[in-house]
């Protein structure tokens, strides 16, 4: 395999298959490196409704190979290996891999986000015993069984609604005293009648034996402690992004998130970043597609400046 | 060319926990996105561990028995048996370092 390339673009969803596609159409010898498979979280979706062009919604799975598809006819080559540094040496910049060292004279760092754990005790330990961080994968296992969804944005609400299908009742537990998510999802959730809200409402332990049987909740306003019995527990508190491997290379905020220009130029000339992990994202596939070509094209002017 | 081979609530026994070599049992369903994520990796282990490692695949819509026998409740959800006992769990989406990591520490 090659080893120099003019755009290496770390990380495989909606920004990195974009940068790719933008990248490859400009004749650059363009390198994705993805840790799994193509796709990056939007995968996880049974059904994308909100990325233009497919009226009757797509599955998130296809959308990310179609994409990745498409940027392949062009040229773009893919490596499947993990990301584990960058090191920068002037105009060269060395991508550190589990499968060796790629250098490029631009990167474009695309490796988007993860789900944020709650943190709390039980959560580990029961994790595939009740607590789940998929609703499609795992709702069909909690058939007339009470379960709960801890979070107040769109990927919980949409986990919420997901869940009636099988779940004896459905219980949101939200922070705050308001929904984060768009008006539509919320529409639907608060028109079903299987979901209830506990909100201002946050849970302070997962509880059971061999399985999840209990959530330790406490109100955040009144301070008063309750438990509520669940044979699931649906984590959807926000994403992380996967950042780690840039740290002392370039710099990150306290979140971990990179800051861009509206060039996705990052402080370091040559360095772009694209999608979730860019500082004030909107954390859409749209708008990781439209960062990752717009990175795809200052990559190129940096390339052949 | 090996290949993951797909078993059932039938053939579990005869397949899995007799068998003289290690077996990986992908616990999937087609309604779960990560489970199809995983496939085309699962397909390569099949290939770099042929001889060392079965790779077999169980749908647990159509299995339920074998399913609630493991307590399975959250999909993808890999288990490796070595000589009819599960001794190692891997719950949810990895990739693939981190299972080669984990089938490596198996047969070392």
């Amino acid at each position: 395999m090659n080893k120099e390339y003019e755009v290496i673009i770390i990380g495989g969803g909606p920004a990195g298959l974009s940068a790719g596609l933008y990248a490859a159409r400009a004749r650059l010898r363009s390198l994705l490196i993805e840790k799994g498979v193509v796709g990056g979280l939007v995968a996880d979706a049974e059904l994308v409704e909100n990325y233009p062009g497919f009226p009757e919604g797509i599955s998130g799975v296809e959308l990310g190979q179609l994409m990745h598809q498409q940027a392949t006819k062009y040229g773009l080559e893919t490596l499947l290996a993990e990301a584990t540094g960058l090191e920068l040496h002037g105009e060269k910049k060395v991508v550190v891999t589990t499968k060796g060292k790629f250098t490029a004279k631009a990167v474009i760092i695309a490796s988007g986000s993860e789900r944020r754990k709650l943190g709390i005790p039980g959560e580990v330990e029961f994790t595939g015993k009740g607590v789940s961080y998929c609703a499609t994968c795992d709702g069909p296992f909690f058939k007339g069984q009470p379960v709960a969804v801890v979070g107040g944005g769109n990927a919980a609400i949409t986990e919420a609604l997901h869940l009636v299908k099988f779940a004896s009742r459905v219980k949101v537990i939200h922070r705050r005293n308001e929904l984060r998510a768009t008006r539509i999802l919320e529409e639907r959730a608060l028109a079903e009648p299987k979901i209830e809200f506990l909100w201002n409402t946050t849970v302070e332990e997962i509880e059971g034996k061999d399985k999840v049987k209990r959530l330790s909740l406490r109100n955040v306003i009144t301070g008063e402690k309750s438990t509520l019995d669940v044979a699931g527990v649906f984590v959807s508190v926000g994403l992380r992004p996967n950042t780690a491997f840039v740290k002392g290379s370039i710099p990150v905020d306290d979140a971990g998130y990179i800051a861009t220009n509206e060039k996705m130029e990052t402080e370091i000339p040559g360095i772009f970043a694209a999608g979730d992990v860019r500082r004030n994202s909107a954390q859409q596939s749209i708008t990781a597609a439209g960062d990752g070509a717009t990175a795809a094209i200052y990559a190129e002017k940096f390339v052949s400046r | 060319m090996t290949k993951p081979i797909v078993i059932d609530d039938a053939t579990f026994d005869q397949t899995v926990l007799k068998s003289k070599t290690p077996v990986l049992v992908d616990f999937w369903a087609p309604w779960c996105q990560p489970c199809l994520m995983a496939a085309p990796v699962l397909e390569e282990l099949a290939e770099e561990y042929a001889g060392k490692i079965i790779i077999a695949k169980l749908d647990v819509d159509q299995n339920a028995k074998t399913a609630a026998k493991y307590g399975i409740m959250s999909i993808p959800n890999l288990i490796i048996f070595k000589e009819g006992k599960p001794v190692s769990q891997i719950v949810g989406y990895k990739p693939k370092t981190e299972l080669k990591r984990d089938l490596d520490a198996i047969l070392a």
